[in-house]
């Protein structure tokens, strides 16, 4: 991890907090905001009944072997990527001691740990007007009867590579990002908000 | 534009995939390597069916999951007639 004195959202240049300052959050139906620094750790494994108890050794939750799917616990939250990898996401633990405690439940498993926190940053959307906003970029389907919290899903978003995790049915989504990507999908999410009454909020 | 249903995430659209050619293509064992013919390993590496009617081919989940699987398309329709798992072999079909 890098050190905190060093570390510099991807979208900071925006200058959000004050843009945050200034709007009107609760006249909007679209909001809009970065969730950085989150904890990213990549898991691979089989899945199998030693690699799930891993898992819930160290984050409390229980491995959701459904694709697209996530679980929650505590502070951790895990995401589905594929048959044989996921990500365990966490708004405050520190993603080195994650790591180490992921590895070390591990422990004589065919397994793999990465620490991929400082490749991503996430933008959070939420309000009424959300999916209307994903449905200009995104050829998901994310009518609430199809797709709502609790499920996960990579995918594309206005050509850039997404993971997609409903948070919430207000509706509120994660949206993780490719930090390199994500002054490119900031400025389409500002250039599709001016349809609707949109305001930045502070994370 | 074609709508792919990956085994693992369901229907997706066709830009989240990439195209891996034709499947069922065994790599020749050490064993067959000692004597294969040139002519035997240019039919290995090079030529495919091609066929115009039901293809037998590979795609991969690359903006997805990420996992590889075959699909049989009609090459003239582009109907996808079924999907199924990487190791799986390719199902018999009434001829269209
Ligand atoms: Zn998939």
């Amino acid at each position: 991890m890098a050190n905190a004195y060093a570390r510099r959202s991807a979208l900071q240049h925006f200058g959000l907090t004050a843009a945050a300052a200034k709007g009107d959050v609760a006249g909007a139906d679209l909001l809009i905001g970065e969730a950085a620094h989150r904890t990213i750790v990549n898991i691979r494994g089989d899945g199998g009944d030693a690699f799930k108890a891993a898992v819930r050794s160290v984050t409390g939750a229980e491995l959701p072997v459904t694709p697209n799917t996530t679980a929650a616990a505590g502070d951790f939250r895990i995401l589905w990527l594929g048959p044989t990898e996921w990500w365990v996401v966490s708004a405050n633990v520190d993603s080195a001691k994650l790591a180490d405690d992921l590895r070390q439940a591990f422990n004589g498993q065919h397994a793999a740990v990465i620490d991929v926190s400082e490749s991503r940053t996430v933008i959070n959307v939420s309000g009424p007007s959300a999916r209307d906003v994903l449905a200009r970029g995104c050829s998901l389907d994310l009518h609430p009867r199809v797709f709502g919290p609790g499920q996960c899903a990579q995918t594309g978003l206005t050509k850039a590579n997404i993971l997609l995790d409903q948070v919430s049915d207000n509706p509120s989504y994660d949206i993780y990002i490719l930090k390199s990507f994500a002054d490119y999908l900031w400025q389409w999410f500002w250039l599709v908000g001016r349809d609707f009454k949109f305001a930045i909020r502070a994370h | 534009m074609l709508l792919i249903s990956c085994p693992y995430c369901g229907p997706r659209d066709e830009h989240e995939f990439a195209y891996g050619h034709e499947a069922h293509i065994a790599r020749p064992t050490l064993e067959q390597q000692q004597t294969m013919s040139d002519a035997e390993w240019a039919d290995y590496l090079f030529m495919r069916k091609n066929p115009k009617g039901v293809h037998f081919e590979r795609w991969v989940h690359s903006r997805g999951c990420r996992q590889w699987f075959n699909v049989a398309r009609h090459t003239v329709t582009h109907e996808i007639v079924k999907v199924y798992k990487m190791g799986e072999p390719a199902p018999k079909l009434e001829q269209k």
